[in-house]
């Protein structure tokens, strides 16, 4: 496949997680400012949003006030803001646009229709799109298009470069999520049980769409080392670091099998993944969570550019 | 009087029979859902047309007139010997006149018309292309102005393009109407994709063994055409390039893949001869590959249109089709050009002046139906500013008779109602000549109107030959 062609779809991928990582986030958002207002923690919310998301710096540049109407149109509308919804979409449309040829109609025609509909909305009076629909709305779409992928694209290069896509994006945004709550789960913490807490764990937790996911994995009492277990280390969790890292070395292994070839950027996931499935909760709390999470952050960072070095130049990996 | 070519009179032509009853059944609501949902259709495909330099809506669509243009079996194989002949006869002259230039010194056609032609190629002279093609798909234009009279309005030999409009608006019809698909007879059109493929791997170059690699080389998805660049690519399975992906490398292309480099055999290129090659054309262009008329001109590649072909179609040159057919196949011509007169000739531009009102006026290197002057529609002071260019630039101008054009039902907000079409049909040829059969009809949507430019409010219909 054109090494072009396969850098579009790798970040046609990131695109579309990016935009979930965004609606997740806002909804999130959201629902905290429905709660009662537990020492500033309301306003304190759309602050640690905006953090997770990056883009603290530029959207107080820009709107100064954080209150909802802004940060919505911030992370949902603003096409100035590159992980904005609306740019995520309009990114990944272009990039489609481009990669016709290697994808279906239905992978096509999802992602056309998405942007038609966003279109659609910018143009509708802003009362009439409740928060809620418009999360709801995003998530509904990035399903359907991973939908659509997952049902009707061949099984060959390009679907693991999709993958790829998706996946070094999820184990980046897991660990900056994880990262900008990390103290709530220091162990100093150990029983996490008070009000504001609370909130903050349900923060990360449905941040990652894990809340329900995690009540049923782990019964009984809440502790900083199972929620940090789950999002870090727990294979069942599919926006764990450690799945994602493990989805990332199939998807290069796979191919290296039909390439027949072995590249860097394969040794280093497997390495990776090797250090993840032999790591516990007390090792990551021994080199401190802050730190783990840096480093991860990083490596992901170096693996994306081993997949770019040695898919997409063109040079014979 | 225009010919309309469903109506006889009261009576209806054969080919149209199965249309009419078809038509008086439709009610209203019904035709006005399945324009919409044709509309729809369309954009949700993605087929768009951008229209340079008007700005505004990059994904306009070009509008569809669900109501087919229709050709019997009998008038198309006669259609079909005319264009497999102009097709040879241009394809000769191309390479006489990078070869020894035949027919310029028997005196036929005038020395300065080829060489001094922009589009003439001196970097291709004395080079024979795979299979002496030159031009591997040629879009003929066509214009009807009576049951057996049909024109030919301009010759493409370089990248006519469109073809994805004759594939698409089939598929739309079959699925909008899919009895009329029962019902009739109707020769399919979906082979184009796999023939194209198959013609330009039969011009694969000599050092290409085993199956040639082909791809198309795109300027990129901000082109108006891209759409059509990506859905042929599709179609054929072939890889759609840009300039970026590829490169030179010893004697041949290669193109930058995930699993390192790949030979390249055939481009079959979407881009203007001026930016393929920065060390051998313009140098500021970023949308070639630098080296590539190196290889080409050895033998490592094939480059189809071939370089250089575009002064076969130039309109100075159109005047000389006829007597090229002559010239190089001892035969008749079988399609009949416009009268065209040469402003740069003193007796014609004479005439041309003198007779503005009822001439349609060209620039001889225009296209898309901009800087015309059509006569018979141009105000006074309309036609006051073009004969003052045609005065500065007689050279730059031709001028033909306002033809005829043939008409054919049309949906109109009234209902039905005659309009204006041409025709497009796309020939190729590689080791074989083909026509698929249909073509491209492009529609004046405008009451009166005779221009079917896309960007000049033109539309597009099914074009269908009935099968004995």
């Amino acid at each position: 496949m054109l090494s072009r062609t396969a850098d579009n779809l790798f970040w046609i991928a990131r695109y579309l997680e990016r935009a979930e990582t965004s609606a997740r986030l806002l909804e999130v958002g959201a629902r905290n400012a429905l709660l009662p207002n537990t020492g500033g923690g309301f306003r304190n919310e759309w602050e640690s949003i905006l953090n997770a998301a990056g883009t603290r710096t530029a959207f107080v540049a820009k709107y100064g006030d954080m209150v909802q109407r802004n940060v919505e149109s911030h992370m949902f509308f603003d096409r100035e803001n590159t992980s904005s919804i609306a740019s995520c979409l309009h990114a990944a449309r272009e990039n489609a646009r481009i990669v016709r040829t290697a994808m279906t109609t239905q992978v096509w025609d999802a992602i056309n229709v998405a942007h038609q509909e966003m279109a659609e909305m910018a143009r509708t009076e802003r009362s009439q799109l409740p928060l809620r629909d418009l999360t709801d709305w995003t998530m509904r779409t990035t399903a359907l298009i991973r939908g659509a992928v997952e049902g009707t694209l061949l099984r060959n290069d390009g679907y693991h470069f999709i993958r790829l896509g998706s996946l070094i994006e999820r184990a980046d945004s897991t660990a900056r999520i994880l990262d900008v709550k990390y103290f709530v789960l220091l162990p100093g913490l150990s029983y996490v049980g008070s009000g504001l807490d609370n909130y903050q764990w349900q923060t990360v937790l449905r941040a990652l769409s894990s809340a329900r996911a995690f009540n049923w994995v782990y019964k009984g009492e809440l502790s900083s080392a199972k929620i940090a277990d789950f999002l870090i280390l727990n294979r069942q969790c599919p926006r764990s670091i450690r799945y994602s890292v493990e989805g990332i070395r199939e998807e290069l292994d796979a191919l290296g099998r039909g390439y027949g070839t072995t590249t860097e950027a394969q040794s280093y996931a497997r390495a990776l993944q090797g250090e993840l499935s032999e790591a516990t909760i007390a090792d990551i709390f021994d080199e401190g969570l802050h730190e783990f999470l840096t480093r991860m952050i990083r490596q992901v960072g170096v693996l994306s550019g081993h997949v770019y070095a040695n898919y997409m130049t063109g040079r014979a990996a | 009087m225009y010919f309309n070519e469903m109506y006889d009179g009261d009576g209806v032509r054969p080919a149209y029979r199965a249309l009419d009853g078809w038509m008086r059944d439709m009610p209203e609501e019904l035709r006005t859902l399945k324009q919409s949902e044709a509309e729809a259709l369309f954009r949700r495909i993605g087929i768009t047309f951008a229209v340079y330099g008007e700005g505004g809506d990059p994904d306009r669509l070009i509008p569809f007139d669900m109501f087919p243009r229709v050709f019997t079996d009998t008038e198309w194989r006669r259609l079909e010997r005319g264009i497999i002949q102009r097709a040879r006869a241009l394809n000769a002259f191309l390479c006489d006149v990078y070869g020894r230039a035949e027919i310029i010194k028997a005196g036929i056609v005038p020395a300065h018309l080829v060489y001094c032609n922009e589009a003439y190629e001196h970097a291709v002279v004395g080079f024979r292309p795979p299979k002496d093609v030159y031009s591997h798909i040629v879009g003929i234009d066509l214009v009807r102005t009576g049951p057996d009279e049909f024109f030919v309005l301009e010759d493409n030999c370089r990248t006519p393009s469109g073809v994805s409009y004759m594939l698409e608006n089939r598929e739309i019809m079959m699925r909008m109407f899919p009895h009329l698909f029962q019902e009739n007879r109707i020769a399919p059109v979906e082979s184009y994709p796999r023939q194209l493929n198959r013609t330009l791997a039969s011009v694969a170059p000599e050092k290409c063994t085993g199956e040639p690699n082909v791809v198309i080389l795109t300027p990129g998805h901000f082109n108006s055409a891209y759409y059509e660049h990506s859905f042929l690519a599709d179609m054929m399975g072939v890889e759609l390039v840009e300039g970026q992906d590829l490169f030179v490398e010893g004697d041949f292309v290669w193109m930058k893949t995930t699993e390192g480099p790949r030979k390249v055999d055939v481009i079959y290129r979407r881009i203007d001869d001026a930016y393929i090659d920065p060390l051998c054309f313009r140098p500021d262009s970023m949308l070639g590959i630098p080296g590539l008329m190196n290889v080409y001109r050895s033998g490592g590649v094939t480059i189809c249109s071939a370089p250089g072909a575009g002064v076969a179609d130039d309109k100075a040159i159109y005047t000389f089709v006829p007597e090229m057919v002559r010239f190089y196949l001892g035969e008749e011509p079988l399609l009949n050009n416009v009268p065209t007169w040469q402003c740069a000739k003193p007796d014609d531009l004479k005439y041309v002046l003198s007779h503005l009102a009822e001439l349609v006026v060209k620039e001889v290197h225009g296209s898309g139906g901009y800087g015309m002057l059509v006569g018979p529609k141009a105000s006074e002071s309309q036609i006051a500013a073009f004969r003052a260019k045609i005065e500065a630039r007689p050279h730059n101008y031709i001028a033909q008779p306002t033809l005829a054009l043939s008409t054919c039902p049309t949906f109109v907000e009234e209902g039905v109602a005659p309009r204006h079409v041409d025709l497009r049909p796309y020939c190729l040829v590689g080791e074989d000549i083909v026509l698929v059969p249909g073509g491209l009809t492009r529609v004046a949507l405008v009451d009166g109107s005779l221009v079917v430019n896309s960007s000049q409010g033109g539309g597009v219909k099914d074009t269908w030959v009935l099968a004995e």
